[in-house]
């Protein structure tokens, strides 16, 4: 019988070595998709396009819809409450500032990030999830087609090139809900209001939320293919690894949100 | 006797347990070889070692004189154009067609123009009989129909081993019958070496030249079919005579039974 002190040594060194592998495994993952993506097309062995516009319509272009909806709803929530404590000191014309600041630095490449997680993360994790249970992955891997460069190449360079493109498209239609608002239920001069958007927001806070919106590009299609790989068993397994990998891109696009925000406080 | 594939010493783990305790074998050219066993007795993990997805934890595994179990990535490839698997549910890809799935493994590996391509595409789905079905999707296919498809994906490099995973399971005994008689026009017409994992007794005496048998992560038998038909192996009688396990293990010796201490 192992002593207490042992068995409580032995229970953390289990984990730990767990972890080890998760991290390893995840971090293979990066290493092989970027390699796939951006090495080895310089090598001759290029992407797939057509998969790769595929994924660019599934992604991106079939997102739009709801990434309007959303944004132009959230535009004027916003320009809502910026009028609630504005008005008290009279200077209703900042909601303009407000809005449009914090759509772009902030809410637009978010926003978008998380619908993106939802729709296409989730869906990721349950197509290699699915494939994986159903040896298909096995078959590739037989075939000598490498599994990482067939599945997850095409949806990396989508996402990387869809979130910052559906980011500026929700930063447009946000800052048009709030210009919606501001404009006749506030009672904001139209003109006053365009220009007082122009004047408040500067370049580098629209790049600052693109290549935020390009980081959790990549973040939800690490977290979609690695949940993707992990499936072992069958159809339950898919359906958790599915949930776990919204749950985790989530979670990991506000982490590297905190790291970005603060990255770009103290050096733009 | 010219060796296909020749296993020494083949051990491996999954997790705590050993699956197979020191597996030897070799597989001969141009035959048909069938490795048989019941469920949970390692087989399906042999063929994954085989065929290069798991790598043994000890041991060799020559295939045409290569030892694959020590191979970089990109020599395996080199290997694997050479081989063809049929995967037990067949494993095409459910969001191309049958052509495209065919085609994958001839787009990946050969610089070729498009009609070469499609060419060879019919010329496979033809050999396997499903000619006319280039443009449905898996999902529109019966079983034995994917199989066949599968099939026809696997030969598309005209390989010189060629694997099946329980190639009659789930079939009814005339499409598997069907399934039998392909394998067998496979050896006879192309000279190719099968390996056929399976359990299924009709079908090993109609396709074996040669029977490899596993229990419980070893070799019990290896030898042609008429060796396996008068073998005194307590096991290998029970097999063939379908008689069922007379021991019944309680749950924790069963445990110790798998993990194999």
């Amino acid at each position: 019988m192992p002593s207490k002190t042992e068995a409580f040594f032995g229970s953390v060194g289990r984990r730990v070595i767990l972890i080890g592998r998760d991290v390893h495994y995840a971090s293979k993952i990066i290493n092989d998709a970027f390699y796939w993506t951006f090495v080895s097309p310089v090598k001759g062995k290029p992407v797939r396009v057509r998969a790769t516009i595929s994924e660019i319509v599934k992604a991106g272009y079939n997102a739009v819809p709801i990434v309007a909806v959303i944004s132009l709803f959230v535009g004027i929530i916003l320009a809502l409450q910026a009028a609630y404590q504005l008005k008290r000191v009279g200077a209703l014309i900042y909601v303009a500032n407000l809005v449009g600041v914090s759509i772009t630095r902030e809410l637009g490449p978010i926003l978008t990030a998380i619908i993106v997680a939802g729709r296409s993360g989730s869906a990721f994790a349950a197509e290699i999830g699915s494939m994986k249970s159903a040896e298909e992955v096995d078959a590739l891997v037989t075939m000598g087609i490498n599994p990482i460069r067939f599945l997850v190449a095409p949806k990396l360079l989508a996402l990387m090139l869809m979130l910052p493109a559906l980011t500026v498209f929700a930063d447009m239609i946000g800052i048009f809900g709030g210009f919606l608002l501001s404009t006749t239920v506030i009672g904001i001069h139209p003109y006053n209001y365009f220009q007082q958007s122009v004047n408040a927001l500067l370049v580098k806070d629209v790049m600052t939320g693109l290549v935020k919106a390009w980081a959790f590009g990549i973040v939800i299609t690490i977290v979609g293919a690695y949940q993707g790989f992990k499936v072992e068993g069958g159809a339950e397994e898919v359906g958790r690894r599915t949930t776990a990998s919204v749950v985790a891109s989530i979670f990991l696009v506000i982490v590297f949100d905190l790291f970005f925000t603060t990255l770009f406080y103290y050096f733009t | 006797m010219e060796k296909a594939i020749e296993v020494i010493g083949l051990r491996s783990h999954y997790g705590q347990s050993e699956i197979l305790k020191g597996v030897s074998l070799t597989v001969p050219r141009g035959k048909t070889s069938v490795i048989l066993g019941g469920s949970g007795c390692g087989k399906s993990t042999l063929l994954k070692h085989l065929i290069g997805l798991l790598r043994p934890t000890e041991g060799n595994i020559a295939i045409n004189g290569r030892d694959i179990a020590v191979m970089g990535e990109e020599e395996l490839n080199e290997v694997r154009r050479k081989m063809g698997v049929l995967f037990q549910g067949a494993a095409l890809l459910n969001s191309m067609t049958v052509a495209e799935n065919v085609a994958l493994p001839i787009r990946e590996h050969a610089r070729l123009n498009e009609s070469t391509v499609m060419i060879m595409v019919r010329m496979k789905l033809d050999l396997v009989g499903l000619s006319g079905f280039e443009n449905f999707y898996p999902s529109q296919l019966s079983g034995g129909m994917k199989k066949r498809a599968g099939l026809a994906r696997a030969i598309a490099l005209d390989p010189e081993l060629l694997f099946f995973d329980e190639p009659s399971a789930g079939l009814d005994p005339v499409t598997a019958a069907g399934l039998d008689d392909l394998i067998i026009k496979l050896r006879n017409v192309f000279g190719i070496t099968i390996v056929v994992v399976t359990h299924e007794l009709a079908s090993v005496f109609t396709i074996a030249d040669y029977v490899i048998m596993l229990d419980a992560g070893k070799v019990i038998f290896s030898g042609i079919l008429d060796d396996l038909r008068n073998s005194q192996n307590e096991r290998v009688r029970m097999f063939l005579e379908r008689r069922p396990e007379t021991k019944t293990y309680s749950p924790d010796d069963y445990f110790r039974f798998i993990v194999g201490d």
